[in-house]
């Protein structure tokens, strides 16, 4: 009962155990890389939060594709508040990616890096999805507009992939790889620790906005019957 | 009447207006000659012709969004489009006409760019009429639906180059690569899938962004 009430609080605190503790190993208890030394630990940040970026956007159009399935407006809130979830994740990796760019080669934005430049593309792509979304009136048009463009989303994720690996073909042509040696087993396990936190931290911002949102919208409701 | 007879009337219908008005063809040809002379004032003296190259795909792509933006004005002036979605056919139908429409004026366009280009900057060859032709295809699917959402918001014509660049990055990517690297075939491969997954997410999705 107690869980049911307070999934947030819950969500929250088993996050931040997660992360400290993933944090804390990261820095003191997995061995430096053989290649990049202490440097590398950005890793233990940086992928978990990309990858949390994606799990946000896929979450969002899977919320999408039951928006336009079965019409339930709270989807829409839901497909919206993912995305906006995933937006703050991608930004974070853009910030990370480009911190670790800047220790690893020495610049803080480098096109031969697949993964930042997707975000990028993917930053902009769902910058235009806000723009969409404030744009417009509220009701069930702009609800399916959103939930459209936000199915878009995920279909222009491999494809937009596919085509920097492409690009880099006529652009760079050398490419280089970061994959050194196989991950080690402590890395991994220290890894799977910053994901998880990473994931339920993006779970529990999710579940706050969205409490927000929707108090927000019952006032406003409320609001208009007394007026 | 069949579904391709609602195609081809609505499409039909689209031609005529153009046809009528001269609103939009016009302006697509100028603006494409016009950014081909403003490109060569852009390009060092000494660059190479693949920069050149990279440069006609920005200008095919920003002349596509000249058309877009104008692809809905009409129906939406007129309030056209409440009275297209009641009509008895398929909602998608709307959308394939409209496409295709939009693909008739870009590629009326393109006929002049090319020439124009091959006499100011490099010669054309058939890759890289493929390689339009299927380009076309993608922005066409993806700029009509998105020219639709566009046109149901405030921001309008502010709204599309927004929802669409992004969108045409991996065009972009398919269409030089075509154009510049030593073997063109799987950017021609890779366009055509994006033409294939869009077109049919588009097609599939238009109802949803016209219906109110």
């Amino acid at each position: 009962m107690w869980l049911r009430n307070n999934r947030g609080v819950a969500l929250a605190s088993t996050a931040a155990l997660l992360l400290l503790g993933g944090i804390s190993l990261a820095f003191f208890w997995v061995p430096d890389d053989v290649d990049q030394g202490f440097s590398q630990r950005i890793f233990y940040i940086h992928v978990p939060v990309a990858l949390t970026a994606y799990a946000c956007f896929g979450w969002g159009a899977w919320k999408a594709l039951r928006l336009l399935w079965t019409r339930e407006v709270r989807y829409d809130l839901e497909s919206y508040t993912a995305v906006h979830m995933g937006v703050i994740f991608g930004i974070l990796t853009l910030v990370t990616g480009s911190i670790w760019a800047r220790i690893s080669w020495g610049v803080w934005w480098s096109w031969g890096e697949r993964q930042l430049v997707l975000f990028l593309v993917l930053f902009l792509f769902y910058s235009a999805y806000f723009m969409l979304r404030y744009s417009t009136e509220p009701g069930p048009r702009r609800e399916r507009m959103s939930a459209v463009y936000a199915l878009f989303g995920v279909v222009l994720i491999p494809v937009s992939f596919l085509a920097i690996r492409l690009a880099e073909g006529f652009i760079h042509p050398t490419v280089f790889t970061r994959d050194g040696p196989q991950m080690a087993g402590s890395m991994f396990f220290v890894f799977c620790v910053c994901l998880a936190g990473t994931l339920t931290l993006a779970g529990a911002l999710y579940a706050n906005e969205l409490l927000g949102k929707r108090v927000d919208a019952s006032l406003r409701e409320l609001e208009e019957a007394l007026a | 009447m069949t579904y391709f007879g609602d195609v081809a009337a609505l499409a039909r219908k689209d031609i005529l207006l153009e046809l009528r008005s001269r609103d939009t063809l016009p302006a697509m040809l100028l603006f494409v000659v016009s950014t081909l002379v403003v490109f060569h004032f852009a390009l060092p003296s000494d660059s190479s012709d693949l920069a050149a190259g990279g440069l006609l795909w920005v200008a095919i792509v920003f002349t596509a969004l000249l058309g877009l933006t104008r692809a809905f004005a009409a129906e939406r002036e007129q309030r056209l489009l409440d009275g297209l979605v009641l009509a008895p056919c398929d909602r998608s139908a709307i959308w394939l006409a409209k496409g295709a429409s939009v693909m008739a004026f870009l590629l009326l366009a393109e006929a002049v760019a090319l020439p124009a280009f091959a006499l100011f900057f490099a010669p054309v060859d058939a890759t890289l009429v493929a390689a339009v032709l299927l380009a076309d295809i993608g922005i066409a699917a993806v700029g009509t639906l998105l020219a639709a959402m566009a046109a149901a918001s405030r921001a309008r014509e502010l709204l599309l180059p927004l929802l669409f660049l992004p969108l045409a990055i991996p065009v972009i990517v398919g269409g030089v690569g075509a154009t510049v690297a030593e073997e063109p075939a799987r950017y021609l491969g890779f366009l055509a899938l994006y033409d294939l997954l869009f077109a049919i997410l588009s097609w599939a999705s238009f109802e949803y962004v016209v219906t109110e």
